[in-house]
């Protein structure tokens, strides 16, 4: 009794160690053949215009309602002590250095993650990989560096156009309904926002796009079992991206801190 | 015995867990010879040609392609000795993200560095050869019958001209006349470009059509190779069960007898 319980425990930890390692090569892969050529423009256009431009809408949404709502939190928070000037400053720090990098990276991790996963998974299940492999195509640099690539750039993009998005949604609620003086509220949002404020929050962006891409074509890639195994690696992408993304930004918080 | 042959495989075993798909088979391509493999369902045939072509890693045995050994050498080399070879797999693996004449023209783009329109051109030569028209060309492979979709494949095996050529079971799915379409064009490639051909087949007419020697595999072992014209007076009992398609002989079945 004792004995299984252990030998559970031993199994555990070892299948976490091997998929941990699995990981870290697959990783380690991805980023070399970035660097080796051939460079398959044509797919990455392809991968920047799905990864990027078709989730703009869905960030935008999110970044605009996301600073409605800071604006209205944070002026009920800040008129208790008589700091309402405090608005503008605070939403935009927390939009740029927080907000939107990691709502942005877990609406392309639902929105592009699902996706990869699902189409590299299919491939792999009707042996579309192997069918690279036999006309001398690298899957690698066929599949993985076109997309983990477009992520790494687009999703600090989308993150710009959400800081700009976020700022407006909290001007409009600030001036429309909470009676801001609207030359003043523009100021504060101005004044007191640092350069490294924004970037941060792009660096962040970046890693995430790399993290959701990577899982994205990580799980579909060693998706196995016909249409049940590739929606399982399609669920185990955004698990994982979620996860990921969120442990990863505590870390890239307190690096970036200062 | 004349020259080396084309492809060499020594005792070459392959398991997955505890089920062994190859035991200790040993079989040889000659040069410019059709060499047509049968065999029971589930017997290994699709495996072997993966080994050979790297996608899968027996765990011994040794594979000889012009006199080189596969096994055991870097991807690179490994890719380079895939530029003489095609591959028509069982179940097409058509990518479903490129319209079918850039699947046929696959390997002369990606592997070849052809352009596009002189590709476009031969791909197009190609498919007439298999039965389909020029308007085929722009579809998705999505949308082709499984005997449409089998035949690209074999358009896309053979675009690049290659020395070697694998078909797995390239007319299963077709009528008889486009069978014998294929198998002419089969016996064409061998005859007329000199290339040297693996094919798996479970049609004994149509082995005995394109094979200048015919082999069988039984429970992943090789258990009689002979010239094609042999095969009614083989004197093998697995053979001779095999071609009658009797129910009583050594090959076992499990299935239930009433
Ligand atoms: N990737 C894999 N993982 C686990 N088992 C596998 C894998 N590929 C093949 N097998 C097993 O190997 C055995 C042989 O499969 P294979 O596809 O070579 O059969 P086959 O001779 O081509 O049969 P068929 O004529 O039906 O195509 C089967 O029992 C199959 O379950
Ligand atoms: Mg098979």
């Amino acid at each position: 009794m004792e004995l299984n319980f252990l030998a559970a425990i031993g199994r555990v930890t070892l299948r976490f160690m091997g998929a941990v390692g699995h990981l870290t090569l697959f990783t380690i892969q991805a980023v070399r053949n970035i660097f080796l050529p051939p460079f398959y423009m044509r797919l990455f256009l392809r991968q920047l215009m799905s990864i990027g431009y078709y989730s703009l809408p869905v960030v935008g949404l999110t970044a605009l309602f996301t600073g409605m709502v800071l604006a209205l939190q944070i002026y009920v928070g800040s008129s208790r002590f008589n700091a309402e000037s405090a608005v503008a400053t605070i939403v935009v720090i927390g939009l740029t250095r927080e907000l939107a990098p990691v709502l942005s990276g877990l609406m392309v991790a639902g929105r592009v993650g699902a996706a990869i996963a699902a189409e590299i998974g299919t491939m792999r299940v009707t042996e579309q990989i192997d069918a690279l492999v036999t006309l001398s195509t690298n899957p690698f640099r066929y599949l993985v560096t076109p997309r983990v690539l477009a992520g790494v750039i687009t999703l600090p993009m989308l993150v710009l156009v959400g800081d700009i998005v976020g700022v407006a949604g909290g001007y409009l609620v600030a001036t429309e309904s909470l009676g801001f003086n609207p030359s003043s509220y523009i100021k504060n949002t101005f004044d007191f926002l640092e350069a490294r404020d924004v970037i941060s929050g792009l660096i962040k962006a970046s890693v995430f796009g790399f993290i959701v891409t990577l899982m994205g074509c990580y799980h579909g890639f060693n998706s196995t079992g016909g249409a049940q195994g590739v929606g399982r690696a399609t669920t185990n992408a955004v698990v994982s991206s979620f996860i990921l993304i969120l442990v990863s930004d505590y870390f890239l918080t307190v690096l970036l801190l200062d | 015995m004349t020259a080396a042959p084309k492809i060499s495989l020594k005792n070459v075993s392959k398991s997955f867990g505890d089920k062994h798909v190859l035991n200790n088979l040993s079989l040889d391509v000659r040069e410019g010879e059709s060499l047509v493999v049968i065999g029971g369902s589930g017997t290994g045939k699709s495996v072997m040609l993966k080994c050979i072509l790297g996608l899968l890693e027996p765990e011994s045995g040794e594979i000889y392609i012009d006199g080189q050994q596969v096994l055991g050498l870097p991807r690179a080399e490994r890719e380079k000795s895939l530029l003489k070879t095609g591959m028509l797999f069982q179940y097409a693996a058509l990518f479903d993200s490129l319209p079918v004449w850039e699947n046929v023209a696959f390997g002369l783009m990606q592997a070849h560095g052809m352009k596009r329109p002189e590709a476009r051109d031969i791909a197009i030569e190609k498919l007439s050869l298999v039965g389909l028209g020029s308007e085929m060309a722009g579809k998705s492979p999505a949308d082709l019958s499984m005997g449409m979709q089998k035949r690209v494949g074999l358009a896309r095996a053979i675009a690049t001209n290659p020395e070697i050529i694998f078909f797995d079971e390239p007319t299963t799915g077709l009528d008889p006349i486009m069978g014998d379409v294929i198998d002419n064009l089969i016996r064409d490639c061998t005859k007329r470009l000199g290339a040297s051909t693996l094919t798996i087949s479970h049609d004994m007419e149509s082995a005995q059509k394109i094979a200048d020697r015919i082999a069988l595999i039984y429970k992943g072992s090789v258990v009689w190779v002979g010239q094609a014209d042999q095969i009614e007076d083989s004197g093998n009992p697995y053979v001779e069960q095999f071609v009658k398609g009797d129910i009583e002989g050594p090959i076992e079945l499990d299935i239930l007898k009433p």
